[in-house]
C-alpha cells in the first residue's frame, strides 16, 4: 500500500473530477462534498508521503508507472521521483487545494452558478497536474502535465466575467508559446541523448561530456524561456495580472499561490537535476550573472508596478511578479543558501499569497469595491479579516515571526555569500516598497472613514460581482483565512527544520 | 559569391532542411500570434506554431531505408508475413533481403524507424487540439460579451472604464 502512495495521491483527485462531472448534475453542493473527500484523501496521503521520505535516509522514493523496469541501464517507462523537496511542495499543493475548497463553498454558487460541478472537476484536475509536475521524472511527461495544468487554468479563469475571458485568451497565447518552447527544448535533448528520463539525460550528458555542444546550450535556453513564460518572470509577465485578478475569486485564491511557484520548482529541477550545477553555474557562461540581474529587474519593476496600482488584486498580482524575481534570483545565485532560500520561499510565498488573496477576496466581495479605498475603516467593521490580512502583509514586508522574514533572510545571506550585492539591494528595496504599500493599507483600515455601500455604479464596476455588504463573514471563508495566516506563522517558526531538510536534499544533488 | 552560396546550401541547408522548415514555420506562427489583431487569426498562428514543433519531432524519427517499426517475425514460421511487410518498402531492400534470412532473430535497429517521437507527437497533437478547442470556446465567450473578435475594438470598449 505504502509503495503506491505517489500514484494514489494523483488518482484520488482524478477520480473525484470524473465523479463531479458525471454525477454533479448542476448541484455544487454534491460536487463540493466529493472534492472535499478526494482532496482530503490526497492531503493525508501527501502527509504520509512526506513522513515516508523523511524516514528513509537514501534520499528519494522512485515509483515506476505500470512496473516498467529499466532495460540495459536506462529507464523505459514513466518514473515518479519524490524527494523531500518534492514531498514538501506536494503537501503545500494538496493542502492549499483542500483549504481553498473550504473557501469555495459559498463562493461557487454565487460566482459560477450551476457550472459548480465543472469548477470542482477542473480544480481537481489542476491539482493532479500540479502534483504530477512536481513528482514526475520524465521530461516529456512534464510537458504533458504542464499543459494539463495550463488547460485547466485557462478554463478556470475564463469562468469569470467578460474581462476574465479576454485575459484567459491572452494567457492561452502566452502559455502555449511557453509550453511549446519547453517542448522544443526537450526535443533537442531527445535528439542528442535518445532518452527522456531526467536522470538518464543527465547521466548521458555527463558520460559523453556534451556540455559544450551547441544543441544542449540551445535546449537549455529554450527550456528556460518556456518555464519563465509560464512563471511570469518580469518581461514575460504580461498575462498574469489580468488573468489572476479577473478570475473568479476562488480560482484566484488557488492559482495565485501555486502556479508560479510550481513552475519555479520546475526551473530548479531542470537546472540542478536535468543539466546539473556544473553546467548551469559554469565559469564560461555569462548567463548566471545575467539572470541574477534579470531577477533584480523583475523585483524592482514588480514592486514599482505594485506601488502604482490602485486595485487591490492587481497590486497583489504585481507583488507575485516581484516574488518570482526573488525565487529566480535565489536559484541562480550559485550558493547553497540561495538555492535553499529560494526553495523555502516557494513554501512561504505560497502561504502568504494564499492568505493575502483570501483576505483581499473577502474584502472585495463584502464591500463591492475593488480599489484600495475598500479598506477604509475596515479594522472596526471586519476585524477578523483584517487580522488575517495584516499577518499576510507583515510577512510580505518581512517582519520576524512570519515566514517572509526568514525566506528573505536566507535569500539575502545567499546573495552575500556569492557576492551578488545587487540582489541584496533589490531585496531590501522591495521590502521597503512592500512596507509602503501595506502600511498605506493599514493606515486606511485604522483611520479611514467607514462609508456605506456605494450607490452609483461607474463603468469600471460593470464587471464587479454585486456587493454583499459588510455583515458577518461566513465561517467557510474565515477558517481558510485563519489556517493560511497560521501557516504563515508556523512556517516561520519551523524555518530551522525546514531549511536544514531543504539544504540537506540540495547538498546531495550539488555533490 | 556563387561559391559561398553554393557551399552554404550544401553544408547548412540541404543536410538540415527539416530544421529550416520547422524554424520557418514556427516563425510564421509566432508572427501571427504576436501581431495579428483578430483573435481567430492568432489561433491559426498558434496551430501553425505547434505543428512546426510536431514536424521537428516526426522528422527526427526518420531513418534512411527503414521500415515501419512493427516486428512480426519471432520464428521461421512468421517469415512469409515478414516478407510481405518488407515488399512494401523499396525494391532494393527486398533484393538484399534474401541474403540475411538467418539473422532474423536479431532485431536490426537500423531497419526500423524510431517510433518514440511519433508516439510523443500523438500526445502533443491531442494537447494541441484541446488547446485549440478551448481557445475557440473562450473566443466565443469573448465574442458573446464584446460583440467582436478584433482586439483593438475590444480594448476600445474597455478603455472608457479608465483603469486596467
Amino acid at each position: 500500500m505504502t509503495d503506491h502512495l505517489p500514484i494514489l495521491l494523483l488518482l484520488s483527485p482524478l477520480f473525484g473530477a470524473l465523479v463531479c462531472v458525471l454525477f454533479g448534475k448542476g448541484n455544487s453542493k454534491n460536487a463540493w462534498i466529493v472534492s472535499m473527500i478526494s482532496l482530503g484523501i490526497s492531503s493525508i496521503l501527501s502527509v504520509f508521503l512526506l513522513l515516508k521520505v523523511l524516514s528513509i535516509k537514501a534520499g528519494d522514493i522512485r515509483y515506476r508507472m505500470g512496473g516498467w523496469d529499466p532495460s540495459s541501464g536506462y529507464e523505459v517507462g514513466i518514473e515518479l521521483r519524490i524527494d523531500i523537496l518534492a514531498a514538501l511542495i506536494v503537501l503545500a499543493v494538496t493542502l492549499v487545494g483542500f483549504i481553498n475548497t473550504i473557501y469555495s463553498k459559498t463562493r461557487v454558487p454565487a460566482e459560477v452558478g450551476e457550472k459548480g460541478p465543472f469548477f470542482y472537476a477542473l480544480i481537481q484536475l489542476l491539482i493532479v497536474g500540479l502534483c504530477g509536475i512536481i513528482m514526475t521524472n520524465d521530461a516529456f511527461n512534464l510537458y504533458v502535465l504542464i499543459e494539463i495544468t495550463s488547460l485547466t487554468s485557462y478554463a478556470l479563469i475564463a469562468m469569470g466575467n467578460r474581462r476574465a475571458a479576454l485575459s484567459s485568451f491572452n494567457y492561452v497565447i502566452m502559455g502555449t508559446i511557453g509550453a511549446s518552447f519547453y517542448l522544443l527544448g526537450v526535443g533537442y535533448l531527445y535528439i542528442k541523448t535518445g532518452t527522456l528520463n531526467i536522470d538518464d539525460i543527465h547521466t548521458y550528458l555527463e558520460n559523453e561530456n556534451l556540455w559544450t555542444s551547441q544543441s544542449i546550450i540551445v535546449a537549455f535556453i529554450l527550456i528556460m524561456l518556456g518555464v519563465w513564460t509560464k512563471m511570469a518572470l518580469f518581461p514575460l509577465h504580461g498575462w498574469l495580472p489580468n488573468a489572476y485578478s479577473y478570475a473568479p475569486s476562488m480560482t484566484g485564491t488557488f492559482m495565485a499561490p501555486l502556479m508560479t511557484k510550481v513552475m519555479v520548482y520546475v526551473m530548479i529541477r531542470v537546472m540542478l537535476w536535468l543539466f546539473g550545477a556544473d553546467f548551469v553555474y559554469s565559469e564560461d557562461s555569462v548567463w548566471s550573472e545575467l539572470i541574477v540581474w534579470m531577477s533584480v529587474v523583475a523585483i524592482v519593476a514588480g514592486s514599482f508596478l505594485a506601488l502604482a496600482r490602485n486595485d487591490i488584486k492587481k497590486m497583489l498580482t504585481y507583488l507575485i511578479i516581484a516574488e518570482v524575481g526573488y525565487m529566480v534570483g535565489g536559484a541562480w545565485l550559485n550558493s547553497l543558501t540561495g538555492q535553499a532560500g529560494a526553495f523555502y520561499h516557494i513554501l512561504s510565498d505560497a502561504a502568504m499569497t494564499f492568505c493575502l488573496f483570501i483576505a483581499a477576496s473577502i474584502v472585495i466581495i463584502r464591500t463591492g469595491e475593488s480599489r484600495l479605498n475598500a479598506f477604509d475603516g475596515l479594522f472596526r467593521k471586519m476585524p477578523l479579516t483584517m487580522i488575517g490580512f495584516t499577518i499576510g502583509g507583515l510577512s510580505m514586508i518581512g517582519l520576524p515571526p512570519t515566514c517572509g522574514f526568514f525566506s528573505k533572510w536566507y535569500l539575502i545571506s545567499g546573495g552575500i555569500e556569492s557576492g551578488h550585492w545587487e540582489f541584496v539591494v533589490a531585496l531590501l528595496f522591495s521590502s521597503l516598497i512592500n512596507a509602503v504599500i501595506f502600511f498605506k493599507i493599514f493606515e486606511r483600515a485604522y483611520f479611514g472613514k467607514i462609508k456605506g455601500i456605494k450607490e452609483e455604479v461607474s463603468v469600471a464596476d460593470i464587471d464587479m460581482i454585486p456587493a454583499e455588504g459588510i455583515k458577518s463573514v461566513p465561517a467557510s471563508m474565515l477558517i481558510p483565512l485563519f489556517i493560511s495566516a497560521l501557516s504563515v506563522l508556523i512556517l516561520g517558526i519551523m524555518n530551522k527544520n525546514l531549511f536544514s531538510w531543504i539544504s540537506n536534499a540540495l547538498k546531495m544533488i550539488n555533490g | 559569391m556563387d561559391i559561398i552560396i553554393a557551399s552554404f546550401l550544401e553544408d547548412s541547408i540541404v543536410p538540415k532542411f527539416n530544421y529550416w522548415i520547422y524554424v520557418i514555420l514556427m516563425m510564421i506562427g509566432l508572427y501571427a500570434m504576436i501581431t495579428k489583431n483578430n483573435l481567430i487569426k492568432k489561433l491559426i498562428g498558434m496551430a501553425i506554431f505547434q505543428t512546426a514543433i510536431i514536424l521537428l519531432y516526426v522528422s527526427v524519427g526518420v531513418k534512411a531505408d527503414a521500415n515501419i517499426p512493427i516486428i512480426s517475425h519471432h520464428g521461421e514460421k512468421d517469415h512469409v508475413e515478414h516478407a510481405q511487410n518488407e515488399n512494401l518498402d523499396s525494391a532494393s531492400e527486398a533484393s538484399s533481403h534474401h541474403g540475411s534470412k538467418k539473422e532474423h532473430h536479431v532485431i536490426d535497429k537500423n531497419k526500423f524507424a524510431n517510433p518514440l517521437p511519433h508516439v510523443l507527437m500523438l500526445t502533443a497533437i491531442v494537447v494541441g487540439v484541446s488547446t485549440l478547442g478551448l481557445a475557440l470556446a473562450i473566443s466565443q465567450k469573448v465574442h458573446g460579451s464584446f460583440g467582436t473578435l478584433e482586439e483593438d475594438e475590444i480594448l476600445d470598449q474597455l478603455r472608457p472604464g479608465g483603469y486596467d
